[in-house]
């Protein structure tokens, strides 16, 4: 329990020192991305439900925050809440539809839909500028505190997101969260145990797409541009990428695999341009030979057999147990 | 009228390219429960291949709509024997993951080659020109394409309702192991399955060659958009799949008359009409997921 608590100060602590360590845009891409991989494996690793479509949320919620600044001139926090309410608020049709299949099926229809908010973002030049984007979003100020330095915003940001961290961790250890995972494992069971499990499933999807935006309005303050490629389904690829390398249904996975993606990126940017084929050979690689990946790895080397009941050992050999 | 009757035509043109890669995805799907999501990575290998034929070698269209299916097809049960097979057991979407793993790879890989400029390619001598009617004016090349890919579709729909071999894969598709114990050797038949269905790809891409723009990210919409056609017609059903693919062509053309920036959107509305009313799908069955 104490080592437990020591893990959690020096975690804290790591995230406060990060942008002294590197520099302090990435330090809070690093964070943004783990909070977006976060909200993605409650979806995947909890809930039994691969999203191949949540670069359209994360967008949205980035191009919301951008246009809020730029339109309104809100400041931050406010135009981030504006990023995760607009995300919120598209993933309730769009996801009401996606979850009445499941599997492959929930796959390809989220990515459909992601590919139809690329469309819309791309053609609706007005409000979002097309291929140009929306660029000129000041970082403002906070309370008369200047946010414009990059270290000043991260710390800004610093405690949103752990916010959002500590709300994911939160919902999965409470009964909902409880209800998704017997959904992943059992989803016929649960219906028949008496739980409504397609509101269980759109209040997860709503809630996983809502704290995506808020990742993605944060991300488009830090780097003052939101481009189409937010709402591409590459990025969608990338946060999927980030999950199973770092393990999916494993609480620091997320995390670790979206820092460990964006600085092999970030070291890799000097000498090569060949990122799309860099990501393509670490899916394969994972997929292939690395299922657990590096989080749950280390809860399996660490964990004594037999496992304890209950625990989300994470069961990469059946994300979802419905689709057979 | 005849703005409408043109529409319905290109319509038609882009139904038989959608028709052509569902059908190789239906095929696949249908065999080995693999989403492929490569398809539309082959399909531009296709159009590269031809354009690579002709530019390397000065091979003509004809020869490299052998040619180049083939090599597609070759390349397609390499990657297969090489990383899907390993997967056969586990949940279908570790496939659909690996297949957009080496999708990336091979995609990005291309524009490392060639740019994102793309390459030009013409359509062969004998069908240049174009067939007037009255005002109107259809491109011989295109007519060849609508012409050739029916055929196609029926070709195939021939080979899997009335050949012995497609008995073997209608059954290995519907029952597995009731196929494996009438003494059925299933998995010998997966390569071949797989070559034909990603050889449809290519072949698809070689079509689309000289009528479209040939560069590293041509597949990558047009599978997703292919993605929705298939989830409009069902997982189930291959002749579901090719006349879904022509149907929405043709009305997504049709919404561009009326309000042209709904053209690309218009297919992902009838997939959420589809969802709202028969979630199976206009042609599927509810097991298909």
């Amino acid at each position: 329990m104490i080592a437990r608590r020591i893990g959690w100060v020096a975690l804290l602590a790591a995230g406060l020192v990060l942008p002294r360590v590197i520099y302090p845009v990435l330090a809070l891409d690093i964070l943004v991305w783990g909070l977006f991989a976060t909200a993605f494996d409650i979806l995947l690793g909890y809930t039994g439900l691969l999203s191949f479509g949540h670069a359209a949320f994360f967008g949205t919620g980035a191009y919301a925050a951008a246009l809020v600044v730029v339109r309104l001139g809100l400041s931050f926090p406010l135009n981030v809440v504006c990023g995760a309410l607009a995300a919120g608020l598209l993933a309730v049709p769009l996801m009401y539809l996606g979850i009445r299949r499941t599997g492959i099926a929930f796959a390809m229809i989220t990515l459909a839909f992601a590919q139809m908010v690329f469309y819309v973002v791309n053609e609706w030049r007005s409000m979002t500028g097309g291929e140009n984007g929306v660029s000129g979003v000041s970082r403002g100020y906070l309370l008369g505190w200047n946010l414009q330095p990059a270290a000043a915003y991260y710390y800004a940001a610093f405690p949103l997101i752990v916010l959002g961290l500590l709300l994911c961790w939160r919902i999965l250890r409470s009964p909902f969260g409880r209800v998704l995972l017997a959904i992943r494992e059992n989803e016929v069971r649960t219906q028949s145990l008496g739980y409504a499990v397609n509101r269980y499933k759109l209040m997860a999807t709503v809630f996983s797409c809502a704290v995506s935006g808020l990742a993605g309005g944060v991300w488009a303050i830090n780097h003052g541009f939101v481009a189409l490629e937010a709402v591409h389904w590459t990025t969608s690829g990338t946060v999927i990428v980030m999950v199973l390398l770092g393990g999916m249904a494993t609480r620091l996975g997320p995390l670790v695999g979206a820092a460990l993606v964006l600085l092999l990126r970030d070291f890799l940017s000097t000498w090569t341009d060949a990122w799309g084929v860099v990501t393509g050979v670490i899916f394969i690689a994972v997929i292939l030979v690395f299922r657990h990946g590096i989080a749950g790895s280390l809860e399996r080397l660490l964990t004594p057999r037999p496992e304890p009941a209950g625990a989300p050992a994470a069961p990469a050999e059946k994300i979802a147990s419905t689709l057979q | 009228m005849e703005n409408v009757l043109l529409q319905v035509f290109n319509g038609l043109i882009n139904g038989a390219f959608y028709a052509l890669l569902s059908l190789g995805l239906a095929v696949i799907f249908g065999m080995l429960r693999v989403l492929n999501f490569m398809h539309g990575a082959l399909y531009m290998l296709g159009a590269f291949g031809a354009y690579l034929l002709a530019a390397q070698l000065g091979v003509s269209f004809w020869w490299a709509m052998v040619i180049a299916p083939l090599a597609v097809a070759t390349l397609g049960v390499l990657l297969e024997r090489l990383f899907l097979r390993w997967l056969y057991e586990l949940d279908p979407l570790y496939n659909l993951l690996l297949t957009f793993g080496l999708t990336l790879a091979i995609q990005d890989a291309m524009r490392l080659r060639f740019g994102m400029q793309g390459v030009p390619y013409s359509a062969p001598p004998q069908l240049q020109g174009a067939v007037v009617v009255g005002t109107m004016f259809f491109p011989i090349y295109r007519l060849f394409v609508l012409a050739f890919a029916i055929i196609i579709c029926l070709t195939t729909w021939w080979l899997i309702e009335r050949t012995r071999a497609g008995m073997v894969i209608r059954a290995s598709t519907e029952k597995p192991m009731l196929t494996r114990a009438l003494g059925i050797d299933v998995d010998r038949w997966i390569p071949p399955v797989f070559a034909f269905g990603v050889g449809l790809a290519g072949l698809a891409g070689v079509l689309a060659a000289p009528m479209r723009n040939v560069s590293p990210v041509m597949g990558a919409d047009l599978i997703i958009t292919t993605f929705a056609i298939v989830v409009i017609g069902g997982m189930g059903s291959i002749l579901g799949s090719v006349v879904t693919g022509f149907i929405v062509g043709v009305i997504a053309a049709l919404g561009a008359v009326y309000y042209p920036p709904i053209a690309n959107t218009l297919v992902f509305i009838l997939m959420a009409l589809v969802l709202l009313f028969r979630p199976a799908g206009l042609f599927g069955s509810a097991e298909a997921g």
